[in-house]
């Protein structure tokens, strides 16, 4: 029998089986944020229950935490309360946390990978949708609710039914300028918000395989902004030499063996899939949204559409109140939309290749006699752990930014969603590398404008998007 | 858990596609480290016209007189009318939570986002799903009758109009008889702790390095 990744990923983790194909699931590591935690911690006390494995367990506090003068602390009392509170039940429970001060702390999806605790095959979970991230390993990852966090702490396992796979392929070469944000905003343009609904997509062909893992994490991170719980990427040479050296990854002999397992974590040849979606690489522009779903998009040297030339009556309701929300006009040319802030960040491009992508932008562009543009009043580059902030430093990335008018901030969520102080005011219009430009998502009545790294480097410096393929040659 | 038998209740609609969790339940109000109170805050972008923060008197607020949920003949509804992918972003909770606490205990749409499908059951919520065709329909009546009132029968699988129409829908056979009976989730997996520790005796025979 011909066996996908996903069925290859499921089968190993087979508890039971109900008659109604209802499976317990056995889960391999659990990552826990301030934010969906503090429930699951009360259920637990409550009921007297304990951690089954608390080994698989890793804490840190992304959410709320501010991204400058942490050592003062947290000034909002009620999320400060929120960040205690995690700590006090990572000790009393007795799991390992990377406190705010942790040189190691991030965001979850960040620092999951990083630290080698994402590992190819395993189930993993988190309180959180984006958890598709660690999919980028030939892991099976998804996001969950509260209660399930819960479930999964008391007993190690989850209930599931297995869902659908559909295979999303992605052949040729992109362009250069062209990431993959770019891809991952071209598919939710294609499918939709719902396209994968139901489904675990594994991303696949060879535009895919010359993808980073940096790229590949990008790519499935914004699997569930297109419906689909898990993404997926089958492990190669690259997801090999990733793990190689981390922390919390296999080592010596116990090496050896992993990897031998891990070389078997691809889609067989000829196995089925569900549902089939095709792309061309290479025509693939870079891409920016223009509403409040990710997948109103269009590519940088495309238009804001026109909502009489909608597909049917909802959708175009829809688009009406979208540009309605973001104060545009059909037909404007995407390159005239003029931007307030811009922020860099983010569990979708705040790792290292991201920095770099965006520090590049901005290295060649201040070469050329520009700053931040007057219009920008903020532009934010927030690492997404502290580790990447430290390596960027290094390397000289920070001084790069600061020079041209960006601030360098401390790692964390930020205004991905704007539960710390990091927000946009009514009005605002932004260009975010984050993965939701939903109504006030980063702060009531803010804009925001999902983009690559480059690209929002680049519309800092130009005070409007601009085609990073054109400034960059 | 509640456990969901039968429900009578008024039918709120709210016609948008793609109500996404961030709509729901905005962020600031996720600071709470607490599962209740968040039913005041549902929708709370939507439904005032100040910005909210934790904290607040909801009771002294201006509403937003535009609000579906604020109209006068909507007042008491226990049964949320919505459109396609309803639920979709982010996995918080939450958002059940302050449906729940609203006082929504069943939700009819086309389709769900499958986390927030999945939390629905979690809280005693029944999301149910309904063709397009008939979700446009249910729109239409209660628009045209104040007091629209729809019965859910969860044994059953059946929606029933006013006019005695009934419409099945389906709902997984495990979910249900956990729903029927406001079953405790983790007591009964623990159930299968042996079967689990065998497992995992196996899993750390292939994979000891997920076990250091
Ligand atoms: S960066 Fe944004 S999307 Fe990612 S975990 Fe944080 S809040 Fe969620």
């Amino acid at each position: 029998m011909l066996r996908t990744l996903y069925d290859k990923l499921w089968d190993a983790h087979v508890v039971h089986v109900e008659p109604d194909g209802m499976t317990l699931l056995y889960i391999d590591r659990q990552l826990v944020h301030e934010v969906t935690s503090p429930q699951a911690f009360e259920g637990l006390r409550i009921n007297g229950r304990k951690p089954w494995r608390a080994d698989t367990i890793l804490a840190t506090p992304d959410h709320n935490v501010p991204t400058v003068n942490r050592r003062a602390g947290i000034a909002d009392p009620v999320s400060r309360i929120q960040v205690e509170t995690l700590d006090a039940n990572c000790r009393d429970f007795g799991l390992t946390e990377f406190a705010m001060n942790d040189p190691r702390q991030g965001i979850v999806h960040v620092i999951g990978p990083e630290q080698g605790f994402t590992q190819p095959g395993v189930t993993l979970v988190c309180g959180d949708s984006h958890t598709s991230t660690h999919g980028a390993f030939a892991a099976l990852a998804f996001g969950i609710g509260t209660s399930e966090v819960e479930h999964v702490m008391a007993t190690q396992c989850l209930w599931q039914k297995k869902s659908k796979v559909m295979l999303v392929k992605v052949d040729g070469v992109l362009a250069k300028g062209v990431t993959a944000k770019d891809i991952a905003l071209a598919i939710i343009g294609r499918i939709g918000t719902a396209g994968g609904t139901g489904h675990a997509i594994e991303f696949g062909g060879s535009a895919i395989r010359a993808l980073s893992m940096e790229g590949r994490m990008t790519l499935c991170n914004m699997a569930i902004e297109a419906g689909a719980r898990a993404g997926m990427v089958a492990a190669d040479d690259k997801t090999i030499d990733y793990m190689r050296d981390r922390p919390y990854g296999p080592k010596g002999e116990q090496w050896q063996a992993a990897v031998a397992y891990w070389r078997t974590l691809v889609s067989d040849p000829g196995a089925r899939f569900d549902a089939l979606v095709e792309l061309n690489a290479a025509e693939i522009r870079p891409q920016v949204t223009w509403g409040t779903s990710p997948e109103m998009v269009a590519a940088v040297d495309g238009r804001v559409p026109d909502p009489t030339e909608a597909p049917n009556a909802v959708k175009k309701a829809d688009w009406e109140r979208a540009l309605r929300y973001m104060g545009l006009k059909a037909h404007t040319p995407i390159s005239e939309i003029a931007l307030d802030k811009v922020f860099i960040g983010s569990c979708t491009n705040s790792r290292i290749e991201d920095i770099w992508e965006a520090a590049e932008v901005v290295r060649v562009l201040a070469g050329a006699g520009r700053k931040v543009a007057a219009n920008v009043k903020l532009a934010l580059v927030v690492p997404g752990s502290g580790l990447i902030k430290a390596q960027a430093e290094a390397e000289g990335l920070d001084v790069i930014f600061r020079e041209a008018g960006f601030e360098w901030r401390e790692p964390g969520c930020s205004m991905c969603l704007a539960m710390n102080a990091d927000r946009l005011e009514a009005g605002e219009r932004c260009a975010a590398t984050s993965n939701r430009n939903f109504e006030g998502r980063q702060g009531q009545g803010g804009r925001t404008h999902l983009v690559s790294p480059a690209m929002a480097a680049a519309a800092a410096m130009y005070g409007h998007f601009v085609d990073v393929r054109e400034v960059m040659l | 858990m509640r456990p969901f038998t039968q429900h009578r209740g008024r039918v709120a609609p709210l016609d948008r596609a793609n109500v996404d969790t961030d709509a729901i339940i905005p962020k600031q109000f996720l600071k709470s480290i607490k599962r209740t109170g968040f039913g005041p805050n549902a929708f709370d972008e939507w439904r005032y016209l100040d910005h909210g923060e934790p904290g607040m008197d909801n009771s002294k607020r201006p509403l937003n007189p535009d609000f579906v949920l604020n109209l006068p003949r909507y007042q008491g509804a226990s049964i949320l009318l919505a459109r396609e992918n309803f639920g979709c972003g982010s996995s918080r909770e939450h958002a059940p939570w302050a449906l729940e606490d609203y006082g929504f205990r069943a939700i009819i749409a086309p389709s769900y986002a499958d986390i927030f499908y999945n939390n629905c059951f979690k809280n005693g919520i029944l999301p149910i799903v309904l063709p397009a065709a008939v979700v446009d329909q249910m729109f239409q009546e209660t628009a045209a009758a104040e007091g629209y009132s729809l019965t859910v029968d969860l044994a059953a699988q059946t929606v029933i109009t006013p006019g005695g129409e009934g419409f099945a829908f389906e709902v997984d056979g495990e979910r249900k008889h956990r729903l029927l009976n406001g079953l405790d989730d983790i007591a009964l997996t623990l159930q299968y702790t042996d079967e689990i520790k065998a497992y995992e005796a196996r899993r750390e025979q292939v994979s000891p390095w997920l076990f250091n």
